[in-house]
């Protein structure tokens, strides 16, 4: 019984690393770019929420749906600034790129909120069924992943943008040729990403402690469950996640938690070897 | 043309001597302290530069070979009381045989997929020596000072380091130039502007990949030997730092990958530059962001690094600048 405790836990926490994971995916999908600057963005999600709860004395939920705007504006000008002219030179320039982004966001968070750790009281009680105990704010978290993975759905499948934003990730060159401002989709798509990013950093600030360099582990993960998933297959991102937040649940009862990430590495390496078009994934 | 007759190569080693026996020459210990940085670099990019510069891998993972040996040389030397030179040759082959390994197994991923595939190898050996008892777990290796006795006491001991280093820089600049100068190095060029063509054309590639792995690895094993040994200690958290590995290639890209030059010119420049952003009371605190800043500003503009845009600008330079 403890254990599906222990899997209910991993499960809900699954759902938000889902969300980083399918940004990072969307972005990969849509432009063959892997974001180095995911860690940053989610750090920035988390510090987001902190600020406005602590400083203008928000509700952090009602802080995310500021948050989540920020990141799509903060993603698209990002593109701009440092991507958009390298989305065509050889791969080593657009991940520097994403990179020196990564660099910039450290330096100046570090500055300006040291790395101390940071944690927001959030309380929203528990709910118990026997011997299964469920905390509000993971609870939570969970729905709010569901719904914004489901709203990234409806967008990409009933309006004209997502629509755009799916010609462009089949094949850019015939998007363009039936008059799709590519470049401007493609602003759009990484600031997507990015606000997936931050929301699930948002989420995370309502549950985890966290500093300026917390995003890293989140980024690592993102990219173990993008490649479970499938890269570039934002559903497959979600069920990564779910796979990776069992999987931390589960693991510590049967061998030390420091080991848990020895084991998500190496399969890491091995579907990349074996099944790189993730586990679900069929397509190339 | 003969590779040794190249006036570039004479060039490079002779700056890089210079550069190196500057601290000698003064018998400046703190002098010595900021080349032996400067050194470290340029013997790591040059290295990463054979697998990423000639071949056209991108590693993020370059620093596991460094690591790796570290933590092999810290062994042999604390726990078994091996001297430095055979800790420095089993770093070395530590290194090789891991790359060997890991290039049968990853380097038939292409592009970025290999590119992930380095972070995973970083983070899963990270996460492993953290959990590996021998190695110390999580609190590492910590070099007992008698070990330093057998070398003339800690003062002398690092002055030898030194000197290893500046030889062992100079050699990578060496193999990097015979490297790019041989049929071997050709056909790593031809994998990099294009894999399936250059198979067609003859070039082993899964040999010829593996090959170039073992070979960037190996400098970097013995390298981590000697730095580790001259710290006195190694943990986890700093031996497999994955933007150790970023910071070999924003260096490469700043000098320009795939030349001899670049690597050399790229880390010199990238450490002189963070030793100013470190000491400057203006840029002290955001020193990442204006470095991160410049590098934005080298790739949307200069992205074939200061080598390759002196090479275009002037093309009488071409000879002198390999």
């Amino acid at each position: 019984m403890q254990l599906f405790a222990f899997l209910i836990d991993g499960l809900l926490i699954g759902f938000v690393y889902g969300i980083a994971a399918m940004g990072m995916t969307l972005i990969w999908g849509v432009m063959n770019v892997i974001n180095l600057a995911h860690g940053p963005i989610i750090a920035l999600g988390c510090f987001g929420v902190y600020l406005l709860a602590t400083q203008l004395g928000l509700h952090p939920y009602l802080a995310l749906l500021i948050v989540a705007p920020l990141g799509l504006v903060a993603g698209m000008l990002f593109y701009r600034l440092a991507i958009q002219r390298v989305i065509d030179a050889p791969r080593l320039s657009s991940l520097l790129a994403t990179f020196a982004i990564n660099m910039i966001v450290i330096g100046l968070g570090t500055a300006a909120f040291s790395t101390n750790p940071r944690a927001l009281d959030v309380q929203l009680g528990s709910l118990s069924f026997g011997p299964v105990t469920i905390l509000g704010t993971r609870l939570v978290a969970a729905l709010a992943s569901i719904a914004t993975a489901a709203g990234l759905y409806w967008f990409l499948y009933h309006t004209r943008p997502g629509k755009y934003v799916r010609a462009v990730t089949n094949n850019r060159a015939a998007a363009e040729l039936v008059g799709i401002p590519s470049q401007q989709v493609l602003a759009l798509s990484f600031g997507l990403g990015c606000m997936l990013a931050a929301v699930s950093g948002a989420l995370i600030a309502t549950f985890f402690p966290f500093t300026i360099l917390s995003g890293d582990v989140y980024q690592q993960k993102s990219f173990v469950i993008g490649v479970m998933g499938g890269l570039g297959h934002p559903l497959g991102a979600l069920l990564g996640g779910l796979i990776l937040g069992m999987m931390e649940g589960l693991l510590p009862a049967f061998l030390p938690t420091t080991w848990v990430p020895v084991f998500e590495f190496v399969l890491f390496v091995i579907i990349l070897l074996v099944r790189p078009a993730g586990l679900f994934g069929g397509k190339k | 043309m003969n590779p040794w007759r190249h006036p570039g190569l004479w060039i490079t080693l002779a700056l890089t001597l210079g550069l190196g026996l500057w601290p000698v020459v003064l018998q400046k210990a703190a002098l010595r302290e900021t080349i032996f940085t400067i050194l470290l670099s340029v013997a790591l990019a040059s290295s990463l530069n054979i697998i990423l510069g000639y071949a056209g891998y991108i590693s993020f993972g370059h620093v596991v070979f460094f690591g790796l040996g570290g933590y092999v040389g810290l062994y042999l030397m604390n726990t078994l009381g091996l001297s430095l030179w055979v800790a420095l040759l089993a770093g070395g082959l530590a290194a090789a045989l891991l790359a060997f390994l890991l290039g049968k197994a990853i380097l038939r991923l292409r592009g970025a997929y290999f590119a992930l595939a380095t972070i995973g190898v970083n983070e899963a050996m990270r996460a492993f020596i953290n959990n590996f008892a021998p190695f110390g777990g999580a609190t590492g290796i910590s070099l007992n000072f008698k070990v330093y006795q057998a070398y003339g006491g800690a003062a002398n001991a690092l002055w030898l380091v030194y000197t290893i280093l500046l030889v062992t820089t100079l050699a990578m600049i060496l193999i990097s130039h015979i490297v790019k100068n041989s049929k071997f190095g050709l056909g790593l060029m031809a994998i990099r502007e294009d894999e399936d063509a250059a198979e067609v054309m003859g070039v082993i590639t899964p040999n010829a990949k593996t090959w170039a792995y073992v070979l960037s690895a190996v400098l970097p094993g013995m390298l981590g030997v000697l730095f580790y040994f001259k710290n006195g200690n190694i943990e986890p958290g700093d031996a497999f730092r994955l933007s150790s590995s970023i910071e070999l290639l924003v260096m490469i890209m700043l000098g320009g990958a795939g030349t001899v030059l670049g690597p050399v010119i790229g880390a010199a420049g990238y450490q002189a530059l963070r030793g100013f952003l470190l000491t400057n009371a203006l840029f002290k605190n955001i020193q990442l962001s204006v470095a991160g800043i410049l590098l934005l500003l080298i790739i949307l503009f200069i992205p074939v690094g200061a080598v390759g845009w002196l090479r275009r600008r002037f093309p009488a330079l071409r000879r002198l600048l390999p």
